[in-house]
């Protein structure tokens, strides 16, 4: 295997199904992401601005009184174990190296500063729709729910939608990779 | 049966089962290539479809495996975190997002995982999403009202659309091979040099495409365990594993009355009911959820006989038969259902019954309707009358 070669998708796919059925079948919930950023806003906000995050409706829903620190939540540690898993895969597959990476007309500034506007937009439509990629539309659709269906056809019609006019970001001048 | 949490997973151990979860989770996704930004926003350009094939075959493979789970009664689908809906929110949140997956390359867990090799884009994907989560923190305010308006709650696709779970999964494992088909010719066509299509064998995908529709129709076929067993014990001529006794009204009283701590009344009628007529010291479980796995300490008590009440005798004797047929014993059923308790035992002008012990059973019974009418109030005075609540699983991002 060479360092770009990833896993089989298909295999790939099998297996991260069994991961979330696992989940699924161990905890009653699903796997998520977007979750763990929701709780280190919230624990950052409340020790800085605890009077704040009382009188904030956003905050203090999420820090009801004697309720256990928002850091000690199961999607942080989860996002831990990603941190550290998707650690061990890069290391064994010799893919640790510190490098932007952008298309080919982008520049690494450029590159950058439309992650970090990406980022964002990733944040704020996940606490709109309550959860991203993998809490609301994978592991809903694992379940049937009507919000992981519609939050996975929402976020890639919208992606198809645009794709046109962010495409100075990824392609070359001639159409292809 | 699971799931184990919260029962058998305190919240502790569920945070090492979490960080657990999350490396498994991290690892695959990192092999499936979702470190690269590139990669992943090639599904909207054409020229690499890895997030549709990864992604679609791990919804479907879950959606299966949860099925097939539930069919052979391993997992409670009644416990399990179901994530609400809000609709509008849903959509224009779905669409925000995948303004966001094009314009950062990135959606959040992936994001993680690129960060964990060294992605410095990624990095700065991540910084913003914490921007995100403020900057919509302190507006919230304002749009408040939009973010929780068209709430369906913990709605499935499958009672919107009125079709059965295995057919719908069904379509969905067509719906996957049918967009990987069509995707895999449409990435050859846009990029014919990098495309990973065109190193796949094809007989070996349409083999596994094969073995998927075959294991999803089982799975569509496969009759529910709850549903086989109400019909097992419908069938003419059942005879259970354990005896099935019945309980008289007027036993069930003096046991109540005597607060027999081998006995335990359990309460199958509908709330409404329940809360007109009281009986005194029941657990009040739904007729339709026995099985339920929240009440399987209740049932497993071996030494405590176990009451089934219901609104008829047939509704208790089938539950009745149930818990046997799951391995339950000590279980009994009221004979005649409640109205026959209510019409030997509490109504004043119960017919006088025949022979020496006639007086006898009618004294009794005078005591028992005061007995169980001020069981009843100091009941509701201590306000322990009130049915459980069930635990489930929170869940969600």
């Amino acid at each position: 295997m060479t360092k770009d070669s990833p896993m089989n998708p298909y295999l790939a796919g099998f297996l991260l199904g069994l991961v979330l059925l696992l989940t699924i079948f161990i905890t009653g919930r699903g796997l998520g992401a977007s979750g763990a950023t929701k709780n280190v806003v919230v624990a950052a906000v409340n020790a800085v601005a605890p009077h704040h995050a009382a009188a904030s409706p956003f905050y203090s829903k999420l820090l009801p009184p004697g309720h256990e620190a928002p850091l000690k939540g199961w999607l942080v540690f989860e996002v831990l174990g990603v941190l550290i898993g998707a650690f061990v895969s890069g290391l064994s597959a010799d893919r640790l190296k510190l490098v932007t990476e952008r298309g080919p007309r982008v520049s690494v500034g450029g590159r950058l500063l439309f992650a970090a506007a990406g980022g964002a937009l990733f944040g704020a439509g996940a606490q709109l729709a309550r959860g991203c990629t993998s809490g609301a539309a994978l592991s809903g659709m694992a379940v049937l729910s009507v919000a992981g269906f519609v939050t996975m056809m929402a976020i890639f019609g919208s992606g198809f939608l645009f794709a046109w006019f962010t495409r100075t970001l990824w392609l070359g001048a001639k159409a292809g990779r | 049966m699971g799931p184990f949490v919260p029962d058998l997973i305190s919240d502790q151990l569920n945070l090492v089962v979490a960080l657990a979860i999350g490396f498994l989770f991290g690892y695959v996704l990192e092999q499936a290539g979702f470190s690269s930004s590139r990669r992943l926003v090639g599904v909207f350009y054409g020229y690499d479809l890895t997030v549709l094939r990864v992604f679609f075959t791990g919804a479907v493979t879950a959606a299966v495996g949860v099925l097939l789970l539930a069919a052979g009664g391993l997992l409670d689908l009644t416990a399990i975190f179901v994530n609400p809906t809000w609709l509008t929110p849903a959509i224009v949140g779905g669409a925000i997002m995948g303004l966001g997956f094009l314009l950062g390359g990135f959606c959040p867990g992936t994001s993680v995982c690129a960060v964990a090799i060294g992605k410095v884009d990624a990095m700065a994907f991540v910084g913003g999403s914490f921007l995100g989560v403020f900057g919509y923190a302190e507006l919230f305010p304002r749009f408040a009202a939009f973010a929780d308006s068209t709430s369906l709650g913990p709605a499935k696709v499958t009672t919107a659309l009125g079709v059965s779970q295995g057919v719908f999964v069904l379509l969905l494992a067509g719906a996957a091979v049918l967009a990987f088909t069509v995707g895999g010719l449409v990435e050859k066509k846009v990029a014919p040099e990098t495309a990973p299509s065109r190193h796949f064998p094809v007989r070996k995908h349409v083999a596994a495409a094969a073995v998927l529709l075959a294991v999803a129709a089982f799975a569509a076929v496969l009759p529910n365990r709850n549903a086989r067993l109400i019909a097992k014990v419908n069938a003419p001529g059942y005879v259970p594993h354990h005896v099935v006794k019945a309980m008289t009204p007027d036993e069930l009283a003096f046991r109540i009355l005597d607060r027999d701590p081998h006995l335990r009344v359990v309460d199958l009628r509908a709330e409404t009911a329940r809360k007109a007529r009281p009986l005194p010291g029941t657990i009040a479980v739904p007729a339709a959820d026995v099985l339920g796995k929240e009440w399987r300490n209740t049932f497993s008590e071996r030494m405590v006989r176990k009451v089934l009440v219901a609104e008829t005798e047939a509704e208790a004797r089938t539950a009745a038969f149930l818990l046997v047929e799951t391995g339950f014993e000590n279980v009994a059923y009221l004979e005649g259902g409640y109205p026959e308790f209510e019409r030997t035992v509490l109504s004043p002008a119960a017919p006088e019954g025949e022979g020496r012990f006639a007086p006898v059973v009618e004294r009794f019974r005078e005591q028992a309707r005061v007995g169980l009418a001020e069981r009843v109030r100091l009941e509701r005075a201590a306000g322990t009358a009130a049915p459980k609540k069930v635990k489930k699983v929170q869940g969600g991002c």
